[in-house]
């Protein structure tokens, strides 16, 4: 199969910040190819290297044959983008919008009308292509820059967070829209993400932590290096259970928000002994299968949750969208 | 050239955005008028029964100077849509197009001088107020020093937003400029008649070329000598006074492009 991204030794460096450190992978054509991370990884850094957005320290990227350093405008054609901040323009109407990007990226008049047409029937938006976009919910924000990125029938679609801050039931319609569209055309979905049960629909997924990737494999490979099933304990004295789970079973638990987590074999079986013997105070206890969230925490030892949707950084990207004028919505 | 064809059209369609977005918001049709109006029609009228400027009646001299302020001031504004579509996202999807950055500097340049001509047209009807006869010559020249001034401000306005982040300290450095970009020129005084120190001041401001020319275009070039510039002695005529415009726009347009194309 063909590589349509490829990235070799990327390195960028901001003063004596690293936030990309030494990245190397491969984007298969067609493929739905997963960045997964807490903030601060490093996943925005490299889309904006892959989409020309910012030049790289050091190292190669080729994507669809073209190098991003030396053809940046051939990348651009070959890309669609749907950033993490919303990029429309409020005050022109959806078919404004689009028009202004058709022109930009030099779709023929004609043609422009039909996809643009045909991009909003898509999205079910066609009946408020005449609206200001200002009037717009989140939801159909989204929807609308999707449709946008599809436009010029770019060969990879970058999806930063595409469905960050949205309710769960526009997440799962946009998410219908993204599998429906890979279906029809063929396109190859880069998405970058942190919530894992998105992730899942990526045939593969890189594991990028402080800049450096340290996993890639499909979502079933990478579940399996958890091993076995994951139990989680709720206790009010985290370092005593720590220490009692390795004594007695020589099992090493990480610690999570309120409790400890650790993975053993046959976890239904386990349980009853465990729950019996049990000295530094169980408040609760819970058994399933690995998650993406599970190998995070076994690769970095932390949770991604606590740095990625904490509520502190909620709270800042709340007060962000305020102080932009409360029109930062999406 | 098929690179050559994508970018103009990529200029045009910058342009055409600006201009629609103009048409939408009819508040700002009329933001930049309502400090220049209030000084010709109060300022220029109490000034006028005060004193008198020689044979020519003070609101008919300072109509041009206040024709230039509309242009100036909305032309300076127009680099606040950069910081805008900065702040609201937009300027990415215009960065990451396959166009290039050159291409999107003219394309705002143009946009933003287009608009502040307009209103710098709008202005006239203040003629019957002011009391002046231009002739269609002189009309012409009008517009075109209006565009010409309008293109050096903008470009100096972009170069000031691809330099900084927040709207607010944009607008705070617009109106740390615009004092002596405006006062510091002929808008409203003559310019031989002040003492040197001043005259020196207006006549390093590249902006009082343009009000110097289009003074001349709207009064006459005879009507006007006594209150236009002089460099080393010499009268400037139209044709010098833009070529000084023309001259600081282009330097500005040089360091805006140049400012855009540096990337992280």
């Amino acid at each position: 199969m063909k590589n349509i991204i490829e990235v070799k030794h990327l390195y960028k460096k901001f003063g004596r910040f690293t936030a990309v450190n030494d990245v190397n992978f491969e984007v298969r054509e067609g493929e739905i190819f997963g960045f997964l991370g807490p903030n601060g990884a490093g996943k925005t850094t490299t889309i904006n290297i892959l989409c020309t957005l910012m030049r790289p320290t050091k190292g190669r990227v080729i994507l669809n044959g073209f190098d991003v350093v030396k053809k940046p405008n051939e990348v651009r054609k070959s890309v669609g983008l749907v950033f993490q901040d919303p990029s429309l323009d409020l005050k022109l109407t959806a078919m404004q919008n689009l028009q202004f990007h058709a022109s930009v990226y030099d779709v023929p008049r004609d043609v422009a009308k039909r996809r643009i047409k045909k991009v909003l029937d898509m999205v079910e938006l066609w009946d408020r292509r005449k609206d200001t976009v200002q009037t717009y919910s989140g939801g159909m924000r989204r929807r609308l820059e999707i449709a946008r990125g599809l436009l010029h029938f770019p060969r990879v679609l970058f999806l930063d967070e595409p469905t960050l801050g949205l309710d769960p039931q526009t997440r799962s319609h946009i998410w219908d829209y993204i599998l429906e569209l890979r279906k029809r055309l063929n396109i190859t979905v880069f998405l970058t993400t942190h919530y894992m049960d998105e992730a899942n629909v990526a045939d593969r997924i890189a594991i990028i932590d402080h800049g450096k990737i340290v996993a890639l494999d499909t979502p079933d490979n990478l579940k399996r290096m958890v091993g076995g099933d994951v139990i989680t304990m709720k206790t009010d004295n985290i370092e005593a259970a720590a220490v009692e789970i390795r004594e007695k079973y020589g099992i090493e638990a990480h610690q999570v928000s309120d409790g400890i987590s650790f993975e053993v074999q046959n976890g239904e079986e386990f349980i009853p002994t465990l729950v019996r013997d049990f000295k530094s105070g169980l408040q609760g206890i819970s058994l399933h299968r690995p998650t993406l969230e599970d190998v995070f925490l076994k690769l970095t030892g932390r949770e991604i949750r606590e740095e990625a949707g904490g509520e502190g950084v909620m709270m800042k990207q709340f007060a962000m969208r305020q102080a932009r004028g409360g029109k930062g919505f999406h | 050239m098929n690179t050559f064809k994508t970018n103009l059209r990529g200029v045009y369609t910058i342009w055409y955005r600006d201009i629609l977005r103009f048409w939408r918001d009819k508040a700002r049709l009329f933001s930049s008028f309502a400090m220049p109006v209030l000084y010709l029609v109060i300022f220029g009228t109490g000034i006028a029964s005060a004193f008198s400027a020689g044979e020519f009646d003070y609101i008919s001299f300072m109509y041009p100077g206040i024709i230039g302020m509309v242009v100036i001031i909305s032309a300076m504004f127009s680099g606040m849509t950069v910081v805008f579509d900065r702040e609201f996202g937009f300027l990415k999807e215009v960065l990451v197009a396959p166009i290039s950055r050159t291409s999107v500097v003219i394309g705002k340049v143009l946009g933003g001088a287009t608009i502040a001509t307009i209103q710098g047209l709008v202005m006239l009807v203040f003629i019957p107020f002011a009391d002046v006869s231009i002739t269609v010559g002189g009309g012409f020249m009008l517009v075109a020093l209006m565009f010409m001034v309008a293109l050096a401000i903008t470009s100096m306005g972009l170069f000031i937003a691809s330099r900084i982040r927040s709207m607010e300290a944009f607008q705070a450095m617009m109106q740390l400029l615009m004092f002596p970009l405006v006062f510091i020129s002929p808008v409203m005084f003559p310019v031989e008649t002040l003492p040197s120190w001043l005259g020196i001041l207006v006549k390093l401001n590249p902006v009082s070329y343009g009000v110097d020319a289009m003074r001349q275009a709207v009064l006459g070039a005879d009507a006007s000598a006594m209150f236009g510039i002089e460099l080393f002695g010499y009268r400037m005529p139209v044709i010098l006074d833009a070529a000084v415009v023309v001259a600081f726009g282009l330097i500005m347009g040089a360091l805006a492009i140049r400012s855009f194309r540096v990337q992280e």
